[in-house]
């Protein structure tokens, strides 16, 4: 087995396959930024630097989880797409439809907010959108689950024509999973790392986008027809595990440039395995069974399946220390690496993923659940693995683009200073909030009693941080995808 | 120890693993050495650490889950002391706010509108316990205070505009003489 070169010919862009990418990259990087504005305004308010109105502070906490949560999903899949079109055939009108829908999705999104006042947070928990107290009107939230119709679709759109190229080159979903495989016979050792880890999203974020198609459609009947009441339980089980699903589809997406690129930095084969296989198999049923770890309060749950959320829980975190992260350290131990931007990125997601699950796995005992729940540890937890996790992994692929375009390898100034201060800063951000949970600080406050506010303070400074990365990542990343390094590309799109 | 001291020294310990993990790696990923050495120790040494993790795992799972942690809410708890609470946009409703240390409290809690979390902080501050407040359910919760003092109740699932300021407050006096049941 050959290690491959580091920019291979099949994945050179098309022209037209180059402006789709662009503008799914250049348009998350912009929202990022823009978010994490949002959230260091958050943060500032809570530690009373900042003085904003509690109506304001939860329109941005809805805006916050909302964009941060879809353009995750967006950029993600532009990782998805970018490696499974070498295996499979992938339309390149899906991929732009997704595009189109999403866009128009967080417009409507961003007017429920900001014109509509619709501040129901990003989970839109049944029945609060249609029971805000006069703070927003039903249409405002309608319009909000509008929004997340559109951006669902624009997803469907995309994973189905996704599913029809994988199953017309392997015959069917399981095959390409690897299955037949499972328990004996020869791996083909050629079979793409990226195809197992696509269609492991395709079905789960299917089925999960599904569920949230559902429960957003009965939402808003119910919000023009009120007697046809839903059954709080039922809604929360369908948008937790549509949520978890979704968020969690990210890293499976991102994780897919370590695979792809990690061995060509490291110049060591990065092989299949049948631990890999089972690892796969496995999350893809875990993925989906896990979601009541986030109703272990809901005491009315049928037990068993508390105890389902807490044990697989636990059992999630396997293919992450058995198979990928160990895999990831196992291929750059003594491999000779040169550290470059995207090798150091790819590094510090699998760290932010291993390390990030640590608090989000032990929150998950109901024993624990029962003095963490919904505090500033659930924050804590999922900042640290989509700050420190997907997010560089999406970074990486980034870097390794445009290190290509530039025709030089070698890193900028700006990165040697710009990686340390994101990794630094983010950890920290993390970690201040994870400590204020350990205080029993509640999330989604306005407000915050005086001894929580250090907290707020010092994250607050290593938001500042964070930004200050990721500004010039940013800068770095748009100059360099407008650069065209063999022809001109006169249809740039940043306009 | 206090639970969630527990669990940040937890929580640290293993971040502090992880961290030392990455850190050998990441030193030792300069020097070149032979592909297929590194992979076969590696794999050798999977077996070990999957297994080592699996045990870990069932034991922590039983150990956590026996007694289970939530009370059986199909049968009736018996607590000598029960609190009725329904909760507002945005107010706690209350039936009694005065309890006993000492004895078993049985609180029935249900929303009359959105949903809410109902969260008891101890005098110091710490969470002690909590459950969801949801409109068409009640979820019965059982707690013994140890300590008397003012607890405080919180709101911990979002219900709108004044979340943050939905609070109640309970008192709990030490337990009267000859009712240490
Ligand atoms: C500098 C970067 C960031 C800062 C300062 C920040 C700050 C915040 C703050 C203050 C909150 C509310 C915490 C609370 O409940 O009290 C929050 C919530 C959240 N953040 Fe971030 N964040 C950042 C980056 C991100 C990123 C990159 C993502 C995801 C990709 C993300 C996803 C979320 C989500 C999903 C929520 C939950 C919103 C809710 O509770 O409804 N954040 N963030
Ligand atoms: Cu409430
Ligand atoms: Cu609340």
């Amino acid at each position: 087995m050959s290690v491959p070169t580091l920019y291979p010919e099949d994945e050179r862009l098309t022209r037209g396959e180059r402006v789709v990418f662009n503008l799914y990259i250049i348009t998350a990087l912009v929202v990022f930024v823009l978010m994490m504005l949002f959230g260091l305004v958050m943060r500032m308010a809570q530690g009373t630097w900042l003085s904003l109105p509690p109506t304001l502070f939860y329109q941005i906490m809805t805006a916050h989880g909302a964009g941060t949560v879809g353009t995750m999903g967006l950029a993600s899949s532009a990782v998805m797409w970018f490696f499974l079109r070498k295996y499979v055939r992938l339309n390149l009108w899906a991929f732009l439809t997704n595009y189109v829908l999403f866009t128009l999705g967080a417009l409507a999104i961003l007017a429920a907010v900001f014109i509509g006042g619709y501040a129901g947070a990003w989970t839109f928990l049944y029945p609060l959108p249609v029971h805000s107290m006069g703070e927003w009107t039903v249409h405002a939230a309608v319009l909000f689950m509008l929004g997340y119709i559109a951006i669902g679709v624009g997803f469907l759109l995309f994973y189905l024509d996704a599913m029809a190229g994988v199953i017309r080159v392997y015959g069917n979903l399981g095959r390409a999973l690897g299955l037949q495989w499972l328990f004996g016979g020869e791996i083909d050792p050629v079979h793409p790392k990226t195809v197992v880890a696509s269609t492991m999203v395709i079905i789960t974020n299917s089925i999960g986008t599904l569920a949230g198609a559902v429960v957003l459609v009965m939402s808003i009947i119910n919000a023009y027809f009120p007697e046809l009441a839903l059954n709080a339980l039922l809604a929360k089980n369908l948008i937790y595990l549509f949520g978890h699903t979704f968020i969690n589809a990210t890293i499976y997406m991102g994780v897919i440039a370590v695979y792809e690129l990690l061995p060509r930095y490291s110049g060591r084969p990065y092989g299949i395995s049948r631990p890999f296989l089972w690892a796969w198999a496995a999350s893809t049923v875990m993925v989906l069974s896990v979601y009541p770890h986030h109703l272990l309060m809901d005491y009315v749950m049928p037990h068993w399946m508390l105890v389902m959320g807490q044990i697989v829980s636990y059992a999630s975190g396997l293919p992450v220390f058995v198979v990928t992260a160990y895999g990831a350290l196992t291929n750059v131990y003594r491999c000779g690496i040169r550290w470059r931007m995207p090798a150091k990125l790819m590094m510090l997601s699998m760290y932010g993923w291993a390390a990030g699950i640590v608090p989000a796995i032990i929150d998950a005992t109901i024993r624990i659940n029962e003095v963490m729940h919904n505090t500033q540890w659930v924050p804590g937890h999922f900042h640290f693995y989509l700050l420190l996790g997907v997010l560089p992994m999406i970074l990486a692929l980034m870097f390794h683009v445009i290190a290509g375009r530039a025709q030089s390898l070698a890193d900028a100034t700006t990165d040697k200073l710009s990686f340390p201060i994101y990794a630094v800063g983010g950890l920290a951000f993390a970690v201040a909030l994870l400590a204020a949970g350990h205080v029993s600080a509640p999330r989604r406050y306005a407000v915050h009693l005086p001894q929580w506010v250090p907290y707020d303070q010092a994250s607050s400074i290593a938001a500042i941080l964070v930004i200050a990365a990721m500004l010039l990542f940013t800068g770095r990343i748009i100059a360099g995808l407008l650069r065209a390094p063999a022809h001109v590309d006169p249809a740039h799109p940043a306009g | 120890m206090i639970l969630q001291n527990e669990i940040w020294l937890i929580t640290l310990l293993g971040l502090a693993a992880v961290t030392l993990g990455f850190i050998f790696v990441i030193a030792q990923a300069g020097k070149p050495t032979d592909s297929n050495r590194v992979q076969n120790t590696a794999n050798a040494i999977r077996r070990w650490w999957f297994l080592a993790l699996v045990v870990f795992g069932i034991g922590v799972t039983w150990a956590t889950l026996k007694p289970f942690p939530i009370p059986d809410q199909h049968t009736p708890l018996k607590a000598a002391q029960v609190v009725n609470v329904v909760a507002h946009q945005w107010a706690w409703q209350l039936s009694r706010n005065q309890l006993e240390a000492g004895v078993p409290v049985e609180f029935r809690v249900t929303s009359a509108d959105v949903n809410h979390g109902f969260a008891i902080y101890a005098p110091d501050e710490r969470i002690v316990i909590q459950t969801q407040a949801m409109p068409g359910f009640t979820n019965k919760l059982l707690y013994t205070f140890r300590q008397p003092g003012t607890y405080r109740i919180r709101c911990l699932e979002y219900c709108g505009l004044e979340h943050h300021a939905m609070m109640a407050e309970l008192e709990v006096v030490a337990a009267a003489r000859g009712d240490q049941s």
